[in-house]
């Protein structure tokens, strides 16, 4: 979560022919003209000639005195402070749900107003809800089955403030690259930078996701990642049974989905290796007691456990075993997720659509996310969803991988 | 329709507070030559021209009363009464509001924040009423009165001292045509007149500081101070009839025709 103090800011309301008299541009110049930023929060135009328009906007400065002058100055042309109104809370009226009407959450850093307080509001993710605690002096996301009865939950839009990210004068990868996705992008320079951003998480203080597919593994690429955990750049993975399965498979076997990753040839009855893979761990109680037992001794699993590294393992319907770690129940994946997420600032989604689709939903937009497929439609699709600061790389898996640990490790 | 005005004789008519630049206790106005400009205009609106023109007595201690333009805004049977922006002028309301209410005129005061200076800040041109503010009007009286008027009110920042009311830099002269000083308002006015005024007439700085704006327009006589030539020229080819008066002595208070007429129908 940011821990920036938010801007100066104040509401404004326009009443009027403020379209045709250029009212409302004008007092949008001004902000600008002045040094401060706006956010229309809403704008009703009249219908017909004679119809007045009305418009609310929102104005922030970097610093107080000059949002006051902005303020005294727009006044002049008809932008008087809007009335700032506490938000409206509203007992649960029962077990999982949220009442009626409730504010339904961005993945934006945001503030509820509480007894005339602005608290900022924990955890920001998404499509959840917010709930206030009974002394009206803490605020955080809740998700939609976490609702108890009588806990009180914000609703309309009245006191709520969300602040838009700000972008960085500066210019760097995640933004040059944010616009678009291609598989035509410098990607030598573009891994440089996602290093670049990783390092500098790391220096202060941040933690770093990987969301991995199991195309780390086929590919021939399990090895890198396991190199990145041992080597402390990785400290959450969030994957499915697949990848743990063939990462273990590997490990056992040396094949994946019965192919011998070094000769690139199937092994006899290797299509067997993935289920007396699962069959070996769970018989042993599961990865880690697998780990701790001398059983498991190479791959990704075992670089996780024997680094201490949090993984959550969230399972399909098509899998098998699946694995004992493997979660079945997604409701509880989301939960263990978002237990891991806090820290989290940058993520790095490898070769897998969904499992990255439920990690960017929890994060907050502030989380700087890599997306990286082979299938130009997956980064597009990942990119667009909610987070500003996404950048898509279309490659295949094991040529990433090899160059950002190169990169890291030099 | 002929027009019906209000005006006030200039008895009481002096320079005696400073709230324009165009005014300076040490320039006075002469008495004698402002009743004579005063009713060469009064005999050209009435004899010549055919308009009725109505009478306010005229006021000890209210040198400005004369200026019946500010008195309001009349629509109708309706009147919609100024907040003047000084002190000074503060004290014509209660005249101003008895005449009114004497004539059986619905009178609507405006919000006590809101100043505004009726006609000297408000002119149609067309279904669309043109309001000028910052100077002596508040852009919040604006929407009281196109909620009272049921029409559209284009906002016009006056941005030059001199041109303190927007009857100063603006002048409507038909539902398609108006005068006006473009550098009296800034980029967004100039572009709100030039958008929404089918053919707006630019006015030279020389006629402009001549009050060329401060015209009053009867059909398609305009009565205005002598001496704005390039104006007269540009008005009579557009087969306007120019009356040029010598109004020398109420321009020692910022005003000129139009400040001293009040628009009854």
């Amino acid at each position: 979560m940011s821990k920036e103090k938010p801007l100066p800011t104040e509401t404004v309301e326009l009443h009027g022919h403020i379209i045709d008299s250029l009212t409302l541009p004008k007092v949008l110049d001004e902000v600008m003209n002045y040094g401060g930023t706006f956010e229309i929060i809403e704008i009703v135009i009249g219908h017909r000639r004679e119809d007045p328009s009305r418009a609310r906007v929102r104005v922030s400065a970097p610093a107080q005195e000059i949002l006051d002058t902005i303020l005294s100055r727009i006044k002049q042309l008809g932008a008087v402070p809007a009335v700032e109104e506490d938000a409206v809370l509203v007992p649960a009226d029962r077990d999982g749900a949220f009442p009626e009407s409730f504010y339904c959450t961005t993945n934006l850093q945001t503030f509820v107003r509480c007894r005339d307080r602005w608290l900022e509001v924990a955890r920001p993710e998404m499509d959840c809800g917010i709930l206030v605690n009974p002394d009206l002096k803490r605020a955080a996301t809740i998700p939609i089955h976490l609702v108890k009865k009588g806990d009180r939950i914000v609703v309309g839009h009245q006191g709520i403030r969300v602040t838009p990210l700000e972008r960085s004068p500066e210019r760097n990868v995640f933004e040059f690259m944010a616009s678009s996705v291609s598989s035509e992008k410098p990607k030598g320079i573009v891994i440089r930078e996602v290093s670049a951003q990783i390092r500098a998480a790391k220096k202060e203080g941040g933690r770093v996701m990987v969301v991995a597919g199991p195309a780390v593994v086929h590919t021939g690429a399990g090895t890198h990642l396991e190199q990145l955990i041992e080597s402390g750049w990785v400290d959450v993975l969030f994957a499915g049974n697949a990848l743990a399965v063939h990462d273990i498979e590997q490990a056992l076997y040396g094949t994946s989905l019965g192919i011998y990753l070094e000769k690139g040839i199937p092994a006899k009855e290797g299509h067997e290796h993935h289920m007396r893979a699962i069959n070996t761990i769970r018989r042993a109680g599961g990865i880690r007691p697998a780990v701790e037992r001398g059983i498991l001794k190479s791959g990704i699993m075992a670089a996780c456990v024997r680094k201490g590294i949090e993984f959550v393992l969230a399972g399909s319907i098509r899998d098998d075993g699946p694995l004992p770690e493997v979660m079945t129940d997604m409701v509880m994946a989301q939960d263990a997720l978002r237990k891991v997420l806090p820290g989290v600032s940058v993520c790095v989604m490898i070769a897998t659509m969904l499992h990255s689709i439920a990690a960017g939903n929890l994060l907050p937009a502030s989380v700087k996310l890599v997306c990286v497929d082979i299938n130009p439609a997956v980064v597009t699709k990942l990119t667009d969803r909610g987070s500003f600061q996404a950048i898509g790389l279309v490659t295949d898996v094991e040529p990433f991988l090899r160059e950002l640990r190169t990169n890291l490790s030099g | 329709m002929m027009p019906t005005f209000l005006m006030c004789p200039p008895d009481y008519y002096g320079i005696e507070y400073e709230i324009n630049p165009w005014m300076d206790r040490r320039r006075p106005a002469d008495p004698v030559s402002a009743e004579k400009q005063w009713r060469a205009l009064y005999g050209r609106l009435t004899t010549k021209l055919g308009a009725t023109v109505e009478l306010l007595s005229p006021v000890r201690g209210l040198p400005d009363l004369i200026f019946t333009a500010n008195a309001g805004l009349v629509a109708g049977t309706k009147f919609i009464r100024s907040n003047f922006r000084f002190p000074q002028r503060q004290r014509e309301i209660p005249v101003f509001e008895t005449w009114f209410k004497e004539r059986s005129y619905q009178i609507l005061p405006l919000p006590a924040a809101a100043c505004f200076e009726g006609e000297g800040d408000a002119l149609p041109v067309g279904k669309t009423l043109f309001a000028g503010y910052r100077m002596r009007s508040d852009i919040q009286s604006h929407q009281t009165i196109a909620g009272i008027l049921g029409c559209e009110v284009l906002s016009l920042e006056l941005v030059d001292p001199r041109f303190y009311h927007l009857d100063t830099c603006f002048c409507p002269l038909d539902d398609r045509t108006a005068l006006y000083f473009p550098e009296a308002f800034d980029t967004y006015g100039r572009k709100v007149i030039e958008t929404s005024v089918p053919e707006p007439i630019p006015v030279a700085r020389e006629d402009a500081l001549r009050f060329g704006c401060n015209a009053i327009v009867v059909g398609t006589d305009v009565v205005l101070h002598a001496g704005c030539d390039e104006l007269n020229r540009d008005l009579r080819r557009r087969g306007f009839t120019v009356h040029e008066l010598d109004l020398s002595e109420f321009h020692k208070a910022g005003g000129s025709a139009k400040c001293l007429v009040l628009r009854l129908n």
